[in-house]
């Protein structure tokens, strides 16, 4: 159907051009992120104010500006702060008076932890949802997939989590409440982040489902003895999760914004809380980082969803 | 005539359960494939063919369509009657089989060829094994002339030309020895060439099976060429069935002598298969008469009255019409 199979060179050629454009658009939105947040967080007020103690003399106050650089002009100060980032050099926190870029990374691997729990959550009930609910259209199981699934999208993520903890954490006691340290800690954050794509995953399998068991390929497996169960399951399946593959990376983004919140509501050690944190603290160099890293998170993810498809979809497999 | 036929339809109904109404897609169609044999079912499009190959198979659009009356015979058992799972477990694939047209569209984009071909043989347990099923693979897709079958058997249909993916198909669709294949227009997506090499290749596997084969077309030219009999439809409905010389030589309904005038001649370009003036009825709400009338040239108040009873001009020559034989209708 695609030239791919015919004309490997030229397919070849096309792919690299695209993704030379995907990196090239990438980078742009990178050092728009870090531009806009460098000017933002500027707006939340004057460090100082909360780094020294309020009766500190004019001329120590002097000082400290003088030694932050926050006299200059703010597109200077931009400039200087782009020109050390380009080094490696994000500066130090003015809070913990260690440099930000480490304090950052710490905190990464449990964001993208948290993050990809939560993804496979909504993936764990989307999938199944969207399938039966293809499969049995217009049953029960349709209307109350449905339902379930609007209903995370239509309560706020921390909302959801101050729920949760009042049910599992509280009441039924079953549940840590906040922190870190076992699969049981994961379960909450998780839930209370992942619920709420679930609906929009669910309508992307669900719409692609009807259209694959529609198709001929289908009816040819039907023609030659397939049982209902393996048709939808093994060969439908794949086809159907190709649309929902493709968009991963949004969704894994989205799951990255959120957990600034999630994070914040259950104590979880990520780059989320610690960014809001700093943003309370006027503790601008971790602002700037923790931003930087989730977009270039959000970037390279989205790359690697694409150059996943090929696992999934031979037509655009890139060796050929 | 004494041998026992191996699919007979009877009186089969097939209705689509619309918004905008009942459409009576199959409207009491009979026909008969003995074993060996090949039968050409040829009409304008949306007469019912696929339809009643769908219904043979019952296959049909799980939302809309239902057989409401008649028999599907095979090999003596009443495959209307058989529950969804043995009709999968037992039939499909196994005794009947079917290759729709559109060879670019039939098999699954994201799995290999070998994965699909060796479905059938799965399914139907007539290999065990992940070595096994490959050697049946192998086997079969050399038997519809894939070359370096055990080379091709990890690529993906996109890696196959129109026509090597309509033989894929096939073989799949042959994979277990059928009975009986219904092969809906398979040839109608194919360059001429390759139409050529599909119908030798259905030869071939007739030959040497005893396969009894439905081949649908709304090319008279290409039913000639393979089938032993042909039954025309029109609007839901068998309207001659005959061998292939006398449908030729003697057609007696002017829808088949009307289709007959359009297949091009020697030296002769253009093709007039549409050329017939006026539209088939609809089939949500057909007329009582005869459902040809309004294009027909023999047409008489008998005609848009009651709908003729089929008669029986010779020996296997039926025809349903008010004033069969010969006419100049061109
Ligand atoms: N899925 C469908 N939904 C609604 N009407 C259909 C569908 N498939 C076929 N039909 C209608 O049923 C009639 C018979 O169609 P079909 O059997 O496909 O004709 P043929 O194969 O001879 O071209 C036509 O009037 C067609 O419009
Ligand atoms: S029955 Fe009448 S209208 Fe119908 S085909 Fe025969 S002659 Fe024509
Ligand atoms: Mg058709």
């Amino acid at each position: 159907m695609r030239p791919s199979g015919t004309f490997p060179r030229e397919w070849g050629k096309v792919v690299t051009g695209y993704f030379l454009r995907r990196v090239l658009q990438g980078l742009i939105s990178i050092v728009g992120a870090s531009i806009v947040i460098f000017f933002i967080s500027r707006l939340s007020g004057d460090p100082i104010v909360l780094l020294l103690p309020t009766e500190a003399p004019p001329a120590l106050i002097e000082q400290v500006r003088q030694e932050m650089g926050l006299n200059e002009p703010v597109w200077k100060q931009y400039l200087i702060f782009a020109g050390k980032a380009l080094g490696g050099d994000f500066g130090k926190s003015y809070r913990w008076q260690a440099p930000a870029l480490e304090l950052v990374l710490d905190r990464l691997p449990a964001t993208i932890g948290l993050a990809l729990a939560a993804l496979a959550f909504s993936i764990l009930l989307a999938v199944p949802f969207g399938v039966l609910s293809a499969v049995y259209r217009g049953s029960l199981i349709d209307t109350l997939g449905k339902g379930f699934a609007m209903l995370g999208q239509a309560m706020p993520n921390f909302w959801v989590g101050l729920l949760l903890v009042l049910i599992f954490a509280i009441h039924l006691d079953v549940l840590p409440a906040y922190g870190t340290g076992s699969a049981a800690h994961v379960l909450m954050p998780a839930i209370a982040l992942g619920w709420y794509p679930v609906a929009a995953q669910t309508r992307i399998v669900r719409s692609a489902m009807l259209d694959v068991l529609d198709s001929d390929y289908i009816r040819m497996g039907r023609a030659v003895g397939a049982s209902e169960r393996v048709l939808v399951w093994k060969y439908a399946l794949r086809n159907a999760a190709i649309p929902l593959v493709t968009i991963l990376g949004v969704y894994f983004a989205a799951m990255l914004g959120g957990a600034f919140v999630v994070e914040t509501v259950f104590a979880w050690p990520g780059v989320g809380r610690t960014v809001v944190e700093a943003v309370f603290s006027r503790d601008f160099p971790v602002v700037q980082v923790g931003v930087l890293l989730t977009s270039i998170l959000f970037v390279t993810s989205n790359l690697l969803v694409d150059l996943s498809y090929g696992f999934i979809d031979p037509r655009i497999r890139y060796d050929r | 005539m004494s041998r026992q036929a191996l699919l007979r339809v009877e009186n089969l109904r097939t209705h689509l359960f619309l918004k905008r109404g009942v459409l009576k897609a199959v409207d009491g169609v009979s026909l008969h494939v003995d074993e060996g044999e090949t039968l050409g079912l040829v009409g304008e499009s949306g007469s019912g063919k696929s339809m009643t190959s769908l219904s043979i198979m019952r296959l049909l659009p799980k939302q809309s369509g239902r057989i409401v009356d008649g028999n599907v015979w095979l090999d003596g058992t009443d495959l209307t009657s058989l529950p969804e799972d043995e009709m999968a477990r037992d039939w499909r694939g196994r005794r009947v089989s079917m290759v729709s047209q559109d060879p670019m569209t039939s098999l699954n984009p994201v799995f290999t060829v070998g994965d699909q071909v060796g479905a059938p043989f799965r399914y139907h347990k007539l290999a065990q094994g992940a070595r096994a099923v490959r050697d049946a693979v192998v086997k079969v897709l050399s038997r519809v002339r894939i070359p370096s079958p055990e080379k091709r058997l990890d690529n993906y249909p996109h890696q196959f030309s129109g026509g090597m993916r309509q033989r894929v198909v096939s073989a799949m669709a042959i994979a277990c020895a059928p009975r009986l294949l219904i092969a809906d227009e398979p040839t109608s997506n194919l360059d001429v060439t390759i139409q050529v090499q599909m119908i030798e290749l259905f030869r071939e596997l007739q030959r040497d099976s005893g396969l009894g084969i439905i081949l649908i077309t709304h090319d008279l030219g290409v039913a000639a060429s393979i089938c032993d009999r042909i039954a025309v439809m029109y609007a839901g409905r068998i309207v001659e069935v005959g061998d292939v010389r006398t449908m030729y030589r003697a057609a007696a309904h002017p829808y088949t002598q009307a289709l007959l005038n359009s297949i091009p001649h020697l030296g002769q370009r253009k093709r007039r298969l549409y050329a017939i003036a006026g539209q088939p009825p609809s089939l949500i709400d057909p007329p009582v008469g005869c459902r040809f009338a309004p294009r027909c040239p023999r047409r008489t108040a008998k005609c848009d009255a009651d709908y003729p009873p089929q008669v029986e001009l010779a020996p296997g020559h039926v025809t349903a019409c008010w004033h069969p034989g010969p006419g100049a209708v061109a």
